[in-house]
């Protein structure tokens, strides 16, 4: 027999709640053309944003073109990108392992509304690439495919920015593109996803 | 080390409701609004709600364009988005008429218990910031 | 609320804190005191029923920032987790809620903050009212002014008494290892230096800090297994007072003296007392809401004025008197926290040792 679903009894609110009465306004004020109803009011903040230890290893590995995971000290799970820890164990991942730049779309979606301004033209397919070796996913773009050719289990190759445009940044690698090598069975991206 | 400058902005777009809404309007027509509490003290810049007993309010009531100051605290570095861009002075005012204080700047130098009065932005858009800044009140006590 | 069970600290851990903590993110700076703090009572996070952390994205700009610290505790398989966008000590009174309620009978609590990448005092700005207050961009040192200020016209405080405050803060300060700032010039030239924000000067105010601390609590016979003296928690409340700074009598805190009754402070003696008052002028304030005497023994750590990591520095006051009471240093102290500005929440709680 399941329990009792107690967090369902819920109070019903008292009558009138919601309801705000209209504020009795001095003429001068209650008879202009269009009341302030809504106000904007932007903020916008500055940060010196420095990402940390294993964020800045990895980064620097982008700026030559390679792709450096980290290894979960106790079962071996590589991750990239890395953040510094292991997120199973709890414990700091320090052993960096170079990946290479291919890997199998794990999951996809086709954008048909872009935002930011770095938006390839839609519709554009966002990716989830599963690097060979890796434990998890990154995100991208998957370009160079027509859309209704896109599939879980595809294999894919980085298109990386050209040399004198690299920096410690993954916007280096520009997309990812189809590879010509046979498809990954969906059963094997399990738990990768 | 790797840095990178960040900026975050929330493009925030709030509705005000009515009590708000009808103290900003009277910002911008350059008249100050407060509203009268359950115990008869006008409470500036209005709240919705009594601040003691949560009933709504609704009467609310204009106050003057002068006031006294309550506390007040010298800001020497400036920083970005306050009304003045130099030196100022953080105060707590509580306009005549009202019986709570209203925070905003002084340009100028004041202290507890001097009289300040509004100065009105030039373009008024119904924000707080209608009021340019408070100045002070030559001779006044 | 009066406790259902016997709820304790029984360990506690800390960054050593600093103004900037580049070199590490989030997740990297707070992964040591968990570990640590777990490592206290021999636990992992299997034994733990419950995890509870404060944090705010807005200090160091990072989005979901407690999703991402969240990979420090090992939270797979899936755990039982809440996050408060408060200090720690709130995230502490969640889990002791939920250790009353009988659903967990452990738990981790931690705090942490980088505050460097930002302008802090502006950040900080954000916490106020979106309509009246928010556009001005008043920064928190010239609000706290303003309540020194209302404190100094009444006659209850004067500069030279704040300074005092700085310097017995961070003389005391010395003794802690994990203190930001250990150690004060003399009162004299103190009082000499310019004003940051007049009637502050800089060392009527905290330092900005990076930095973080964890606490674990058990009930029962397993918080005496997990430590030789826990600091069972007696009491604990915690109260607001209005968000409308010019609606308020900024000398006094109601909230702080009514969270102290409730919590039963003076049901005993205290002490020690570990307050959070960030400026100096607050400690008065707080001492007073709380009516504490001679006899107790004022942040022994130096307080929030030698370091004071946001989200942290609240849940820190509990674990230095919960080592107090561990170490047999304090038979029964107070525990005192804030958040917001000018003492707005104010929370309080009662901690002691069994009979030695």
């Amino acid at each position: 027999m399941p329990p009792a679903d107690n967090d369902r009894q819920v109070t019903p609110f008292p009558a009138g709640l919601w309801e705000q009465p209209q504020p009795v306004v001095p003429a001068a004020v209650a008879e202009v053309a269009e009341p302030v109803q809504r106000i904007r009011v932007p903020a916008s903040m500055l940060y010196r944003y420095t990402p940390g230890a294993a964020p800045s290893r990895f980064l620097r590995g982008l700026r030559d073109k390679r792709i450096l995971g980290e290894k979960d000290p106790v079962n071996g799970d590589v991750y990239v990108p890395p953040r510094g820890m292991s997120p199973v164990v709890g414990l700091p991942t320090t052993e960096q392992v170079e990946l290479p730049d291919r890997g199998t779309l794990a999951a996809f979606c086709i954008v048909h509304i872009g935002f930011g301004v770095n938006a390839p033209p839609t519709p554009f397919v966002s990716a989830l690439v599963l690097i060979d070796g890796a434990a998890v996913s990154v995100y991208g773009t998957l370009l160079d495919i027509p859309i209704e050719e896109v599939r879980i289990g595809m294999r894919v190759q980085a298109v990386w920015a050209p040399d004198e445009e690299l920096t410690t940044s993954f916007e280096n690698i520009r997309y990812w593109k189809p590879l010509d090598e046979p498809d990954v069975a969906p059963e094997l991206l399990k738990g990768h996803m | 080390m790797l840095e990178a400058p960040l900026v975050i902005e929330y493009p925030f777009n709030r509705t005000t409701g009515p009590v708000i809404g009808a103290f900003l309007t009277g910002l911008r027509e350059q008249r100050v609004l407060g509203i009268r509490g359950v115990d008869g003290r006008v409470v500036c810049p209005p709240v919705e709600y009594d601040p003691q007993t949560s009933e709504p309010l609704t009467e609310m009531v204009e106050v003057g364009a002068e006031g006294t100051v309550t506390s007040w605290s010298r800001v020497t570095t400036p920083r970005d988005g306050q009304p003045l861009g130099g030196a100022h002075t953080l105060a707590l005012i509580r306009l005549d008429g009202a019986d709570t204080s209203m925070l905003h700047v002084v340009d100028g130098e004041v202290v507890t218990g001097d009289r300040v009065r509004i100065r009105w932005a030039d373009e008024r858009e119904g924000l707080i910031t209608d009021i340019a800044a408070f100045e002070p009140v030559e001779g006044g006590v | 609320m009066a406790p259902q069970r016997d709820v304790a600290i029984v360990a506690f851990a800390q960054t050593d804190h600093r103004r900037a903590v580049p070199e590490r993110n989030e997740v990297e700076l707070i992964q040591p005191v968990i570990r640590q703090a777990l490592d206290q009572v021999g636990a992992t996070i299997a034994d733990i029923g419950f995890t509870c952390s404060g944090s705010s994205d807005y200090l160091a700009g990072q989005a979901f920032s407690f999703v991402m610290t969240l990979d420090a505790v090992g939270a797979f398989p899936p755990i039982q987790e809440s996050h408060v966008e408060m200090d720690g000590a709130w995230a502490l009174y969640e889990a002791w809620l939920k250790i009353q309620a009988g659903h967990a009978d452990t738990a981790l609590v931690y705090g942490y903050s980088k505050a460097s990448p930002g302008d802090l005092p502006r950040v900080l700005s954000r916490q106020l009212d979106p309509y009246y207050y928010g556009p001005l961009w008043p920064d928190s040192v010239a609000l706290a002014g303003l309540q020194a200020r209302a404190m100094i016209d009444a006659g209850l405080i004067d500069e030279a008494e704040m300074a005092a405050i700085a310097h017995r803060s961070r003389e005391a300060a010395r003794g802690n290892p994990h203190a930001q700032l250990r150690g004060s010039d003399p009162l004299d030239e103190l009082l000499a230096a310019p004003y940051l924000s007049d009637p502050l000067r800089r060392h009527d105010c905290p330092p900005i800090t990076d930095g973080g601390a964890a606490v674990v609590l058990a009930a029962g016979d397993r918080a005496r297994e997990w430590s030789k003296r826990p600091a069972w928690i007696r009491g604990i409340d915690h109260r607001i007072d209005s968000h409308n700074l010019g609606a308020r009598d900024l000398t006094v805190s109601p909230s702080a003296s009514l969270a102290a009754a409730k919590a039963g402070v003076s049901e005993g003696k205290v002490d020690v007392a570990e307050l959070h008052a960030p400026f100096t002028h607050q400690e008065k304030i707080l001492a007073t809401a709380l009516g504490l005497g001679d006899s107790t023994v004022l942040n022994p750590s130096g307080g929030a004025l030698a370091a004071n990591p946001m989200m942290a520095a609240g849940l820190i006051r509990l674990g230095e008197v919960f080592r107090r009471i561990e170490d047999g240093e304090a038979d029964r102290g107070v525990a005192h926290a804030t958040s917001g500005h000018l003492l707005q929440q104010n929370f309080v709680a009662v901690l002691e040792g069994d009979p030695r």
